[in-house]
């Protein structure tokens, strides 16, 4: 089955947001009322400025913080999530196969049936080679393909990036980010991806929003359009040019 | 070979020296003995320094061995709550303040003379170092990590033993380097007070005016330090070398 979005299944979760405030050290406001709908298999970027609740926001939908008011909604509501940061965080201790199949150990699963699956993330992400290696002894986008096979590995229906290749070159984001958009067509997942950058969200995601500096205001949403097939080629493409402008003229408005 | 001459090459000239500047009459031998009646002493007595080098040894050894357990399981203990570690931490640093030289004697009294005093007096000297650089270490663990161990739902035992403490490897033994050693000057001042080993010989040979044997065991507790200290290296070596810049630069 193809859907709207261009993926084959939609096995992703869908996602609303009510009312949603979350205050730091009960005075700093972070994010206020935020209404939000998610849909399952849907690729939403989230960009804003500095500060702006990006990653708050990011962490509540993964239940790693509590909305000080209002509620998310997950449905189904059991669902498996996984979280890729801007940095790497491997545990350099740990080959990269025994890395990736982290999530699989601390959910209690066997070791020949995590290192198989750990094998497959890692053969997705073209790292199959470096299995017996350390994180020191690879490159930073080796580093994050690692954690990308570790996010993968659950076979996760809801998929959380912050800022994940914010610290990489222009070259190897280029291709992470096709391989990213080639994994989620395959897969079907929701995903969230927060971004500082205008032009990874709007290549990558099928839905933009932009966030206000104050409160976690939504002061865009749109849905992009572009083709679901997202290749180097559509970097030249004056239709994403376009979704970029728009995307610029909201951020630039702060 | 290139490892051990660099340190080799001082040794050799300042021994030179010394024996040039005793033997020249430049420095008296009743306050500096020359190098060769160093030896001589080592030689003369080897069989007493060695059964006080034994007892010496078997006292730091334990003593640091007990610091690393207890030291590791109260920082373990401190750094499951802020209250906690509020609660218990500056009790943790009157071990790093006590004086030991001050205190001894009550250790004799506790424990009476012979090896647990002396254990005792290793124990408390070395265990400050082992809390506190493993308690920083434990409180260092990378946050995104922590929330990647929460996400999939890992138990705090858990994440204390495949994140927390792996982690913390690396100050942990930095903690057990410095402890290393003051476990074995910990257990020569318990011998000087109530026990058999190095100390005591120590303490015996300066009432007798003997410097070239209190030089001889002083040799002989830094070569006894310096091992410990080696030891720790090695098992540095073994578990952080394939992930630690410390280990990597080496």
């Amino acid at each position: 089955m193809i859907n709207t979005s261009g993926t084959k299944t939609t096995r992703g979760v869908a996602l609303r947001l009510e009312r949603v405030r979350r205050v730091f050290d009960n005075k700093f406001v972070v994010i206020e009322g935020m209404d939000l709908r998610i849909d399952a298999g849907e690729f939403l970027a989230v960009l804003g400025p500095s500060g702006c609740g990006k990653s708050t926001l990011l962490r509540m939908i993964a239940r790693l913080a509590a909305p000080d008011d209002g509620r998310i909604i997950a449905e189904p509501e059991q669902f498996q999530t996984a979280f890729v940061f801007q940095d790497a965080h491997l545990l350099p201790w740990r080959t990269v196969l025994n890395n990736a199949a982290l999530p699989l150990e601390l959910m209690g699963i066997g070791r020949e049936d995590r290192n198989a699956k750990a094998r497959t993330a890692l053969a997705q992400v073209g790292l199959a080679e470096a299995e017996d290696r350390y994180p020191a002894q690879l490159s930073g986008g080796m580093r994050m393909r690692v954690s990308l096979a570790r996010a993968l590995v659950t076979d996760p229906r809801l998929l959380l990036m912050d800022e994940p290749f914010a610290a990489l070159d222009e070259i190897t984001r280029f291709n992470l980010e096709v391989q990213l958009r080639e994994l989620w067509q395959r897969r079907g997942m929701t995903v969230i991806f927060v971004t500082h950058s205008i032009s990874e969200a709007a290549f990558l995601a099928n839905r933009a929003v932009v966030l206000a500096r104050r409160k976690g205001r939504i002061k865009l949403d749109r849905r992009l359009d572009l083709p679901p097939e997202r290749t180097n080629d559509l970097r030249s493409d004056p239709r994403l040019g376009y979704e970029m402008k728009l995307l610029m003229g909201a951020m630039e408005e702060e | 070979m290139r490892k051990f001459l660099p340190p080799l090459i001082p040794f050799v000239v300042i021994t030179l020296a010394l024996e040039w500047m005793v033997r020249s009459g430049l420095v008296p031998s009743y306050l500096v003995p020359a190098p060769s009646a160093v030896l001589r002493a080592l030689l003369d007595n080897r069989e007493e320094l060695a059964a006080a080098m034994t007892k010496t040894s078997a006292a730091a050894l334990i003593g640091f061995a007990l610091s690393t357990l207890a030291g590791v399981a109260i920082a373990v203990l401190l750094s499951s709550s802020r209250a906690i570690q509020r609660a218990l931490y500056p009790y943790a640093v009157f071990f790093q303040t006590v004086p030991i030289i001050a205190i001894a004697p009550l250790l004799v009294i506790w424990f009476g003379y012979g090896m647990k005093t002396v254990v005792a007096s290793a124990f408390i000297v070395s265990i400050f170092p082992v809390i506190a650089n493993t308690l920083t270490g434990l409180l260092s663990t990378d946050p995104a990590l922590r929330d990647l161990f929460r996400l999939y739902g890992a138990s705090p035992a858990i994440t204390l033993v495949k994140l927390r403490f792996p982690a913390a490897l690396p100050q942990i033994l930095t903690g057990l380097r410095v402890a290393s050693g003051l476990a074995v000057i910990g257990a020569i001042v318990g011998e000087f007070i109530g026990g058999e080993g190095l100390g005591s010989v120590v303490d015996i040979a300066r009432t007798q005016q003997r410097v070239d044997k209190v030089f001889a065991a002083v040799l002989l507790a830094s070569a006894l330090g310096l091992a410990l200290f080696g030891l720790i290296n090695l098992i540095s070596a073994l578990t952080l070398r394939r992930w630690h810049a410390s280990e990597q630069l080496q």
